[in-house]
Parts: C-alpha cells; structure tokens; sequence
C-alpha cells in the first residue's frame, strides 16, 4: 500500500524534471566523432585519392552494398575507376572501414540520407569523394608502406625495413 | 427548448471530453515518463486529437467472418450507449443537468452493470481465444467489484439521506463526505478504476497478454467506440467521485459552480492517468482476492460504522 503510494508520487514528482527527447528537426543531436554515419572516400594530404581499389570494403561488405572497378594510372598506380554504394542497403556496420588498409573509406557522423527517390540513394564515386582527408589527417599509405609511387623511395617507408643487399655476404 | 439545449451541451461537453483525453492523457504520460508526447500537429500538438479522429474514421472497419456479426456490431454501441445515458442523470452545476432523478445514484450503478454486458458480448462475438479470456476476466472483475461499488456509496447516502445527486451535493455544504467518508471514498476510487477496467486493473485487455483482450479484433470506429468510452468511463468516475465525496460545484464564490466541478473532475481524471503512469497490473487471482477478502469486509465495516455514528448522532 505504502509502496504504490510511494510510486505514484515519484512518478508524479517527473512533470518536473527535464525532458529528454531532443526535437530532431529543429535540435540536432551531438554525434560522436566515431559515429558510424555515411561513407566517404577520402584523399591523401597530398591531394591524391586514398583508395588503392583493393575490393576489401567489398569483399567486408556483409550486404553487398558496395561496388568498385580498379584501373591504373599512367604511372602504375591503382585507383577506383567507378566507386557505387547502395545505402539502401548499407547498415553501417563500419567493417568496410575497418578493412580498409589505406584509411580511403571512412563512416563520419552524418545519417540524413533520405531521399524521395531509391534509386537517389545509390551514390557514385563523384558523391562519395572528399576534398579532404577525414579523420587521419597526416596520413598517407605509400609514405609508410607500398610500392614506390614516387612519394617515397624504396625501403624508405614508415613501416619498412631498407631492402637487403643480395649481392653482400653480411648478415 | 431550454432542456434541448441542456442535452445538447451535456453531449457536446461529455464527447469533446472522452475526445480531448486522447490529446490529455498521451501528453501527460509524456510528462511523466520525461518525454513530450504529440507536439506537431497544430499548436502543442492540439491538432492530434482531430488527426486521430480522422485517422479512425477513414480505417477499415472490418467485422470478421467468423464472428457473430449482429452482435460485434452491437457491442461497442452499448458501451457507449449505456454510459452515456448515465451522464444525464450527472449535475454539472444548479439547474444544468438532463434529468434530476431521485434515484439517479442507482441509475448510475444499474447502468455501469450493463456496460459488463457490452465487453462481454463484444469478446463472446469475436470467437477469438484471446478476447473470450479477456471478456471472462472482465466480466469476473467487474461483477466483483460493483459489488462493493454499491456498497461503498452507501456511507455517503445515509449521511444525505438521499439518492439523488443534486441532495447529496447540497448535504456536503458545510463540509466534503471525503472527510468523513475517507474508506468509502478509497474504495469507490479502487472499484471505479475497476469499473472503467483503466490500468492497473486493465487484466480484461492486458496488452503484454491476451493481444488487446476482449477488442483484439475490432478495427475502425468500433474500436474507436471502445475507446471513447474508456475515456467517458474515466470521465464519469471522476465526475461522481467530485459530487459524492468533493462536494460537487461547491466552492468559493470567486468561480462559477460548472467551472469548480470541471477543475474537480479534472484533477480526478489527471490522477487516473498518473495511475496509469505509474502502476504494474496485479495478477488476475491477486485482484480478485483482494476484492473479496479486504475491501468487501472494509466496506461492510464502514457501512456498520456509519450506521451506528449516524444513530448516535440522532
């Protein structure tokens, strides 16, 4: 009996706290910065697209939302030809981020992406490519691993070792 | 012509009431439960309340084939039906009432056993499992608890010496029937929310349970029926519990009677949300026995109480 009291006046003593819904249209809410929003592609801080078109984020993808065809540049060096991402299918899981072996495809904290039309929610490379570098804004793959792409030497990378001699005897 | 216009504006207060609880009670719950509820259509969402009327009436109604047709389309009318022929016999204010009747308390109890028949009938027709158990719950609940619905009013009837509703607000002038009519009042609060099957003793429709209970199947206005008359149950509850034990209209004169008896009602049907906000659903045999074995003894105790005070007195 005392109980039930007890309730009805704690309950009754919430008309005045805070409330907690946030009005969306017109209050945004604060988004971490690791939220797992929409997908970018991003560039190197030299300018040049991240993307090595290496179909790991495919390959993650467990929805297949992703599509991609790799070509070279006259230099030899790989990028996406065409970049699709169906984000009508995409759940955002962020595993397309995490296989990403050069930090192109990243997920920023962004999740207004309706559209009248579905076939408006299939984005090409055009949409999906920044000007800037996301959330690794020093980084560059081919300064610290990779094949030379004339932004480092051989064996001059971050993570790499200078190439063994073959033609010394020394250990 | 001054009685039509009476009857119109008793319907016109009593639906526009059950209506507007549909706004009142989401809102308020919202309040409760730190949220805010609709508040988009319209100034503060006030526009809900013609929303989800037209979303209601634009439903399909459909009526299941393997029910007993005449009678599911019957039963949502007597629920409705039944409580509101017992607002005519409420007095909102001196004079402004439909029909002054000398036994309009017993009308009252006589009509809320008849709205049994409509949640009844309305699961027996369904031929659903789930509604047949919610209908069975219900019309267990309610015969018990009219019980000693009736009983409890009987306090407040020996000391007007009345049953008429308009005798019993003008015996309250020098003092409320809450005071001392305190175990009574509980009681009729308990059986009324029992009455009106509002949470916690909503076991006939137990959402978690049985589907919807006895209105799993009706879509469209006939469940709209159902649920305006939950919210003119709750509205009548509130209404008699204002004139037997709050003293009706009475109050300083710096406000008009029908404005007092509103604000009283009012504060009764917000407490009948807070119940709602606020309370678990008892188990089905916790409710039973405790209808049978503490409040029917607790009614009779106050009967026998006031009985004998009263005698005294003389």
């Amino acid at each position: 009996m005392f109980s039930i009291l007890r309730s009805l006046w704690y309950t009754f003593l919430h008309a005045f706290h805070k409330r907690e819904t946030i009005l969306y249209p017109e209050e945004k809410p604060y988004l971490p910065p690791r939220y797992r929003g929409r997908i970018i592609l991003s560039r190197d801080p030299d300018g040049e697209e991240r993307c090595v078109a290496c179909y790991l984020c495919a390959a993650a993808c467990p929805v297949d939302c992703i599509s991609l065809q790799a070509t070279e540049d006259k230099d030899g060096r790989r990028y996406p030809e065409t970049f699709r991402i169906n984000f009508s299918r995409c759940i955002f899981c962020g595993l397309c981020e995490e296989a990403c072996p050069t930090y192109a495809i990243q997920l920023i904290p962004d999740f207004e992406l309706s559209e009248y039309n579905r076939q408006n929610m299939v984005y090409e490379k055009e949409h999906l490519l920044i000007s800037g570098t996301g959330k690794y804004p020093e980084y560059n793959f081919y300064r610290n691993a990779g094949v030379d792409m004339g932004v480092k030497g051989k064996g001059e990378g971050g993570n790499e070792h200078p190439p063994v001699d073959i033609k010394s005897i020394m250990p | 012509m001054h009685e039509l216009l009476i009857i119109a504006g008793v319907l016109l207060i009593v639906l526009n009431i059950a209506a507007g609880l549909i706004y009142v009670e989401r809102r308020l719950l919202a309040l409760w439960q730190d949220r805010y509820g609709p508040n988009r259509v319209g100034p503060f969402g006030l526009g809900q309340v013609i929303a989800d009327m037209v979303k209601i009436f634009f439903k399909e109604d459909w009526i299941p084939p393997f029910s007993d047709k005449a009678v599911f389309v019957i039963a949502p009318g007597i629920l409705v039906a039944t409580l509101l022929l017992t607002f005519a016999v409420v007095p909102f204010a001196p004079g402004f009432n439909v029909f002054d009747s000398n036994i309009a308390l017993l009308f009252f109890l006589g009509n809320s056993s008849l709205g049994v028949y409509s949640i009844v009938l309305g699961g027996w027709a369904s031929n659903n499992k789930y509604s047949l158990l919610g209908a069975m719950r219900a019309s267990a609940q309610m015969l018990t608890y009219e019980v000693f619905m009736g009983l409890s009013l009987m306090g407040v009837v020996m000391m007007a010496d009345s049953f008429n509703l308009t005798g019993i607000v003008e015996a309250q002038r020098h003092g409320w029937f809450i005071f001392p009519q305190f175990v009574g009042f509980v009681i009729f609060l308990i059986a009324g929310i029992a009455e009106t099957h509002r949470v916690p003793f909503d076991i006939p429709e137990a959402e978690g349970e049985l589907v919807a209970g006895f209105h799993s199947e009706y879509s469209g206005m006939k469940f709209g029926m159902f649920f305006v008359g939950e919210y003119m149950g709750v509205t009548l509850v509130s209404c008699l519990i204002t004139i037997l034990f709050f003293g009706g209209w009475l109050g300083p004169a710096f406000l008009p009677p029908v404005v007092w008896f509103f604000l009283k009602t009012g504060v009764f049907i917000c407490f009948f949300i807070l119940l709602r906000a606020s309370l678990p659903r008892p188990r089905y045999d916790q409710l039973m026995s405790l209808g049978w074995k503490i409040l029917l003894p607790l009614t009779l105790i106050n009967i026998l109480v006031t009985g004998a005070v009263l005698i005294y007195l003389q």
